[in-house]
């Protein structure tokens, strides 16, 4: 009887665990996205110049990067951990994120096509996460 | 669609390609891992880095003619390539769920080119 109600009770750990990779994955999304928005002002004419002292001296340029990286890291280090399918729509939010900031802080033109496209790409990825086995 | 978007747009799909790759050889450098600090020094990671890099390089080329909102999406065009080098490379299996993803991704990326 008591191995029983041991078995029953319910593991704290998992869920927490479960929770603490879905906020790092939630946050890589929105670094991502940051990461994005810099490598792209970096990009602009005001920044970029096609030399390889003014590249390495590119601060969003650079910086964009340097968070990407460390961003790809931390998510590979939390899909490592996490369930793929759970966290795989997560991941997709990063495709909403750029969209908005391109739309505010770029001051890109919204439309139609575009959020339904978006939309459909992260539909796209999160069934993709949940048609894989891990 | 006018030339420096076109131009764009195949800059960023050739990053895309590169980038996939790039994933195929971390995935194999990634089997030979055994803990120790100098299984990380393997050709096939190193490979896998720089094609990572590469792949960057005509990313940031390609979104430098074109907004970002319908370069970016472009990026989702990675999980295609990815999921058939899986098939090729690792003999993963090809479900139905992946294909139905493939597809919409497919037709999400192309709505966005729409909105371009």
């Amino acid at each position: 009887m008591s191995t029983s109600i041991s078995t029953s009770i319910p593991q704290p750990d998992a869920a927490a665990s479960r929770r603490k990779s879905i906020l790092l994955v939630f946050s890589c999304t929105v670094l991502g996205a940051i990461a994005q928005i810099l490598i792209k002002t970096g990009m602009t004419p005001a920044y970029f110049r096609p030399e390889l002292i003014a590249i390495l001296t590119n601060v969003p340029l650079m910086l964009g990067y340097t968070l990407y990286g460390v961003n790809t890291l931390m998510l590979v280090l939390a899909l490592r951990e996490g369930e793929l399918s759970m966290l795989y729509p997560i991941i997709a939010l990063t495709y909403v994120w750029v969209t908005l900031l391109s739309y505010t802080l770029l001051h890109e033109p919204p439309n139609l096509y575009k959020n339904l496209g978006i939309l459909t790409i992260v539909i796209g990825v999160a069934v993709l996460g949940r048609g894989g086995k891990k | 669609m006018n030339p420096a978007l076109v131009q764009s747009m195949v800059l960023v799909f050739i990053a895309s390609v590169i980038g996939s790759f790039g994933a195929v050889f971390l995935k194999l450098g990634a089997a030979n891992l055994t803990g120790s600090l100098w299984s990380f020094l393997n050709w096939r990671l190193a490979l896998g880095v720089a094609l990572f890099l590469g792949s960057s390089a005509f990313y940031a080329l390609g979104i430098k003619g074109g907004q970002l909102s319908v370069l970016y999406p472009m990026v989702s065009l990675g999980y295609i390539w990815t999921l058939v080098w899986s098939r090729i490379f690792f003999q993963e299996s090809m479900t139905k769920q992946k294909f139905a993803g493939l597809g919409l991704i497919l037709v999400g990326v192309f709505l966005v080119g729409l909105g371009s």
